[in-house]
Order: structure tokens, then C-alpha cells, then sequence
């Protein structure tokens, strides 16, 4: 494998980080008209549009339950979002997030207020640089609140991983490759509930407690931020004279 | 008044209210979650320290019909027996040809697109919903029917409670204003016949207003200001004198 320093020697990150600190993240809700609710979530490189459209009655009328809606969730990573054309058929990995990333969503979203319909979130990744499914969940979450659907809680994903023995927070695409280990975490920081937890590579059982406490802080910052973004639409607004 | 008493705070999905033991007047959008009062939704929760009440107003969302509701609807779809109407819901909405027609109706002999078609718009009244059938509307009342003249000024149907006001004093306040015939339908289509052209483009300047400015308060003062500013740029009343 090719020496790819992750580490330097003053101990900053590649990019000039702190090994807690995370990337610059913005976040804009009602990005879209058409859709219900939107939201539009940078980490870093990492781009992300979500829009959620529902509750609505569909088609496939099989699919419905009749005490609560059904969440359907579709990640999708567009063509010219990395660096070699992906093909925009759905792979099997944007099939296993969609799934992960509804079952993020699935213990906030108050899905018994509308019974028979369902609502579908629609990801889109439009620059991926590490990380996307933590920004992907955030990004939905925040998507989910603009529509108006009653959610118990904003789920807040971020990512934390192991460079050179170093568990960083927030990682990029390189630190994803080239690191020992990678663990996405979405957290629903008020009701205090893990939603995702994955984990790839190899952490002791000191590191991974380590590092949950490094994901939980990180979800933390992100989570004011997010509350912030969804406030911002209306404190923005200023009586006309 | 216990109105005055409210505090309103600007909270979003998660965010906790307050804690202790109040009465929920709005449970879909307040849950307690260890002790304390959390909101589920991008809204304005309203305190209430005196009689121990909590409410919400919230900011988005859609329209979720409930019975004796006034909706405007436009038909979708014609059936054999029945019409299919979008009233704004998760569900569209069915109108039954003999509540429409007050009579029985023939298929084999009758298409009932010639009252109704695909585009028309009706207002009605929401008589049946629960949670195993979708909506049914009805026509039979003053008021209701298929509409034949005006506009229809689409706002958020979460806004639609900021346009008739507290006690319906915004929606009087606009109709005297502007000697239009509004109708606020739930869904948050609001059907108006204006004397003219003028008194009509500053009606839905104060809707599209009282839409924006929903969460700030005093806004009924605010859109009388708006619209007699309005009418005076406009000429139909002289200088600084008021409305009447």
C-alpha cells in the first residue's frame, strides 16, 4: 500500500486538523419548493441534498400499514459525484445505506400520526469526500423536520475513525481508506439513543468506548448547528416597512 | 387575560419546553420524554405558567383533514359515481355524485364529468374521516359547492389559523378593509371575490404578508398599517386619512 501520511508530525491531521475537530459544516433547510422539506449539508467536501416528500398516498397501496406510515428512504450517489463516473444504477452499497439510514430515521420519526401513508426521503450525494452517510442521515433529519412531520428527536450523524493508532473525528475520504478503522455513529442527542453504529476495521474495546465518546461529543456540536439552521429560516425573517 | 400570560418560545424537533406538570393541548406536537416537554416539530410552543397549559403552533407541515373542515378542493379524477378530489391532504378526497347532484345518478346513462371534470374546483365540507377510509366531502350546505368565480391564494395550511385571527379578527379585518368576500378553507387555499383589481392585488400582498410574518407578533395591527399604506399608494384613499 502506498505511504499516505494521515498524521503529521505535530500531530494535526492531513488536512491541518485537530484529531477532534471536525470539518466546516453548513447546513440550509428549504433548499427546494417542491419537495415537503429539504436540506442541503456540507461536511467538509462532503455534499449532501435531501428532500422528503409525504405523507402521501402511493401506488403501491400493499406497502401501507394501517397504524402508522411507512419511511422509505433512497441514497443515491449522483454520477459525477467522485472521482471516477459512477454508474447511477443503484448499487449494492447505496442499497444497504438506504436501508441503514431509514432505520436511523425510523425511532425519531412519529410515524403513528399518519396511519396509511408513506413518507419517502430522498438522498442525493453530490460530492463525496468520507462520510456521506453520516451527512446523509443529518441532512434527512433536517429535511424531515422542514416537511413538518412530528419527529421525536434530529438524528445527527458523524463519523469517527483510527489514523495511525490516533482515533480522529469526522473523517475524510483519505482517512477513510488509508485508516485503520472507521465507525459511523447517528445519535439522537436529546432522547439519548444511538440509531447507527457501524463499525469497519479493528478498535480494543478502550478504543471503541473512546471513540463513541468522541462521536458523541462531535454529534453534539453538529446538533446545536442543525437547530440553528432550522431556527435561522424564521429569525431571518424581518417585519417589512 | 391568559393570553398575555403565554410565553411563546421558537423551538424545533427535540428541544425540550419545560419541565413540571402541564396540561398538553396539543399532543402530536409535545410529548414528555423523562419529565420533560419536548417538541416534536418546527414551532412555537406557548407556556401557559398560569392555567398550566402547554400549546403549539406549529410552522410546517401539511393539512390533515378533520371533520366539518372547509376545504377547496380540485377534482383530480371523474368515476362512475364519484369525483376524486385533491383537497391539499395525504389522501385525495371522494365526492359522491348523489351529494353533489342531491339526486341518484344512472351511470349507463349519465357521465358525470358534464357537472364536474379534471381542473374544477369545488368547496366542501369534510363529513367523514377516520383512520380506515380516506376522506369524504360533501357539498350540501350554504356556501359549498362547485366554484365558479375568483381567485385562490395558496398559503402553508399551518398558517391558515393566523389568517382568521382569534375570533375570525384578521379575516375581519381584511374583509372590511378591502370589501372582498373571503372564504379561508383549511387546507390553506383561501377563495376570494374582490370588487377590483387593485383591492385584489393588495389582499394577497396581506395573505403572502401574514404568511411570512406568521411567528412575529402583532400582526394584525401590522397588516391594517400594510393595507391602508397600500391603498393610499395605490389612490383609493386620499393622503393620510383612514379607512373606512
Amino acid at each position: 500500500m502506498g505511504k499516505v501520511k494521515l498524521l503529521r508530525e505535530d500531530g494535526l491531521r492531513h488536512d491541518g486538523r485537530r484529531p477532534d475537530e471536525l470539518r466546516p459544516i453548513r447546513m440550509q433547510v428549504g433548499v427546494l419548493n417542491k419537495a415537503s422539506g429539504s436540506a442541503l449539508v456540507e461536511y467538509g467536501a462532503t455534499k449532501i441534498l435531501a428532500a422528503v416528500h409525504g405523507p402521501r398516498e402511493i401506488p403501491q397501496r400493499h406497502l401501507l400499514l394501517p397504524s402508522r406510515a411507512i419511511l422509505r428512504c433512497r441514497y443515491h450517489m449522483l454520477t459525477f459525484s467522485t472521482h471516477e463516473r459512477k454508474s447511477p444504477a443503484p448499487s449494492r452499497r447505496e442499497i444497504e445505506l438506504s436501508k441503514v439510514i431509514r432505520e436511523a430515521l425510523e425511532p425519531v420519526v412519529m410515524a403513528e400520526v399518519f396511519p396509511r401513508t408513506a413518507i419517502d426521503v430522498f438522498i442525493e450525494v453530490i460530492n463525496a469526500d468520507g462520510g456521506t452517510r453520516t451527512a446523509s442521515v443529518t441532512a434527512a433529519s433536517l429535511a424531515l423536520a422542514d416537511a413538518g412531520i412530528p419527529m421525536r428527536d434530529l438524528v445527527i450523524g458523524v463519523a469517527v475513525g483510527k489514523v495511525d493508532g490516533v482515533l480522529v473525528l469526522d473523517i475524510d475520504e483519505a482517512e477513510d481508506m488509508y485508516g485503520e478503522a472507521d465507525m459511523p455513529v447517528a445519535v439522537a442527542p436529546s432522547l439519548g439513543i444511538v440509531t447507527l453504529l457501524q463499525l469497519n476495521g479493528v478498535l480494543t474495546r478502550e478504543e471503541f468506548n473512546e471513540a463513541l465518546k468522541l462521536a458523541l461529543k462531535g454529534a453534539q456540536t453538529i446538533y446545536s448547528m442543525a437547530r440553528e439552521a432550522l431556527k435561522s429560516r424564521y429569525l431571518e425573517v424581518k417585519v417589512e416597512e | 387575560m391568559s393570553s398575555k400570560e403565554a410565553r411563546r418560545v421558537l423551538v424545533v424537533p427535540g428541544e425540550v419546553i419545560c419541565e413540571g406538570e402541564y396540561k398538553v393541548l396539543t399532543p402530536n406536537y409535545i410529548i414528555k420524554v423523562n419529565g420533560k416537554y419536548v417538541a416534536t416539530a418546527v414551532g412555537l410552543a406557548q407556556v401557559n405558567e398560569d392555567s398550566k397549559e402547554l400549546s403549539f403552533i406549529p410552522l410546517e407541515g401539511c393539512y390533515v383533514p378533520q371533520v366539518d373542515d372547509i376545504v377547496v378542493g380540485y377534482v383530480v379524477d371523474v368515476g362512475l359515481t364519484y369525483w376524486e378530489v385533491d383537497i391539499r391532504a395525504p389522501f385525495t378526497a371522494t365526492l359522491y355524485a348523489v351529494d353533489f347532484l342531491g339526486r341518484p345518478v344512472n351511470p349507463a346513462k349519465e357521465d358525470l364529468s358534464n357537472y364536474l371534470s379534471t381542473g374544477d374546483t369545488v368547496i366542501a365540507k369534510i363529513e367523514i374521516f377516520d383512520r380506515n377510509r380516506g376522506p369524504i366531502i360533501t357539498t350540501k350546505g350554504k356556501g359549498l359547492g362547485k366554484v365558479i368565480h375568483g381567485t385562490i391564494v395558496e398559503i402553508s395550511p399551518v398558517k391558515v389559523a393566523r389568517v382568521i385571527g382569534r375570533r375570525g379578527s384578521m379575516h375581519q379585518l381584511l374583509q372590511s378593509e378591502t370589501s372582498c368576500d373571503i372564504t379561508v378553507a383549511r387546507n390553506g387555499r383561501i377563495l376570494i371575490n374582490c370588487p377590483n383589481k387593485e383591492l385584489e392585488d393588495i389582499l394577497v400582498m396581506a395573505i403572502l404578508k401574514i404568511e411570512r410574518e406568521a411567528h412575529i407578533p402583532g400582526l394584525t395591527d401590522r397588516i391594517k398599517e400594510f393595507i391602508i399604506r397600500e391603498k393610499v399608494k395605490r389612490g383609493l384613499i386620499g393622503g393620510e386619512g383612514k379607512a373606512t
